[in-house]
């Protein structure tokens, strides 16, 4: 049988808290990407 | 001195040892009160400079510069966690505190650094991406590593990672310097020392408990609060000079002349503070003060060139 580590409720709480930034700074990087892209190009264009 | 020790990935029990720090403590790594300044002086340099910045570029700008002085605020909290256990002032900081694990720091604050800096580049120029660059190194290699442990000096040269983001905002739009973002520059850099030696004296045993060469354990209080005036003086002067490059206008430089009247003011209380004084009023003052001083003046700058602005803005518009 495989041992596995246990979280604690704590330990669960700070990782779910942690995701969730992080998922959100991933999200604002794909944003702020797309609209540098569209600025940059509307610079080209222009 | 150490506070290492008890953050291992293995635990003081044996068993692995998970983190249990929440993204509000990561937020803490960055300083986010000194990023606030940073923020509003990279601000002030970029509004200043000569011509025209995509105003999208201008956010990611500065929002790239903060991060990157959070960074630097994050690597210099790894490297000085030992020290910062001891000192009441930094011994609540998530490392000393035990909140984060040290490598977890040193790996946010690398990855943070790069992204800012190659964003940065990406967006806006990789003149102003090399300086932010610069800027994080001389902070976290310079400043921290070699000079804050070693010379009293340390303040001093390792105010210039401080006083670069007006530099970088400036650069930002123009992709270069010139004497007027030198300027800035300056303002900040000579305001430095007057600011965190006046912090220095009221917080002389904790850097004297820790072995850092603080000026006032290094040389004694007078001789401090001798350069404190020097310093105090020097800011007022740098300060006052965009009136004179045409960077600002007459208000600007009257109001100038102000504040740093009262800065030179309140060092020279700090200097008539006799030695061994307990309660070290007019140094808690003159922290105080420092700070107000130097957001008041990049507020003047920034309102100066708004002002400007606006009959043109106005004549446009009828």
């Amino acid at each position: 049988m495989i041992e596995t580590i246990k979280l604690n409720d704590a330990q669960k709480k700070s990782r779910r808290n942690r995701n969730i930034a992080l998922g959100l700074v991933l999200a604002g990087l794909v944003i702020l990407f797309y609209v540098m892209t569209l600025v940059k190009i509307g610079n080209i264009g222009g | 001195m150490t506070v290492i020790g008890n953050h291992d990935a293995l635990g003081t029990d044996g068993g692995v040892r998970l983190s249990e720090a929440s993204a509000r403590d990561f937020f803490e790594l960055l300083k986010p009160r000194v990023m606030s300044l940073v923020v509003f002086t990279a601000f002030t340099g970029l509004m200043l400079a000569p011509g025209h910045l995509n105003p999208v570029l201008g956010v990611i700008s500065v929002l790239c510069i903060a991060v990157g002085a959070g960074a630097s605020g994050a690597l210099n909290m790894w490297y000085d966690a030992d020290i910062d256990a001891v000192m009441t002032r930094t011994a609540k900081r998530p490392i000393p505190a035990g909140r984060i694990l040290p490598q977890e720091a040193l790996a946010f604050g690398l990855t943070l650094s790069v992204f800012s800096v190659v964003i940065l580049g990406l967006a806006v120029n990789w003149f102003a991406a090399g300086l932010l660059a610069f800027t994080i190194f001389f902070y976290v290699v310079v400043y921290t590593m070699w000079l804050k442990r070693s010379t009293p000096q340390n303040i001093v040269i390792g105010g210039a990672s401080g006083a670069f983001p007006p530099m970088i905002g400036w650069a930002c739009v123009t992709g270069g310097v010139s004497v007027d973002s030198i300027l800035l520059f300056l303002i900040i850099f000579l305001w430095t020392p007057a600011h965190f030696w006046a912090l220095a004296l009221f917080k002389m045993r904790d850097y004297g408990a820790v072995g850092v060469p603080m000026m006032p354990n290094v040389v004694g209080e007078a001789s401090t609060k001798n350069q404190i005036v020097v310093y105090a003086v020097l800011t007022a002067l740098a300060a006052v000079a965009p009136a004179f490059t045409g960077l600002a206008g007459l208000g600007y430089g009257i109001f100038a002349t102000l504040l740093g009247a009262v800065f030179i003011y309140c060092s020279i209380a700090v200097r008539r503070m006799p030695d061994g004084d307990e309660r070290m009023v007019p140094a808690k003052k003159m922290f105080a003060y420092s700070i107000l001083y130097l957001f008041a003046i990049f507020s003047a700058l920034l309102a100066d060139r708004l002002f400007e602005g606006l009959p043109s803005l106005l004549g446009g518009m009828l």
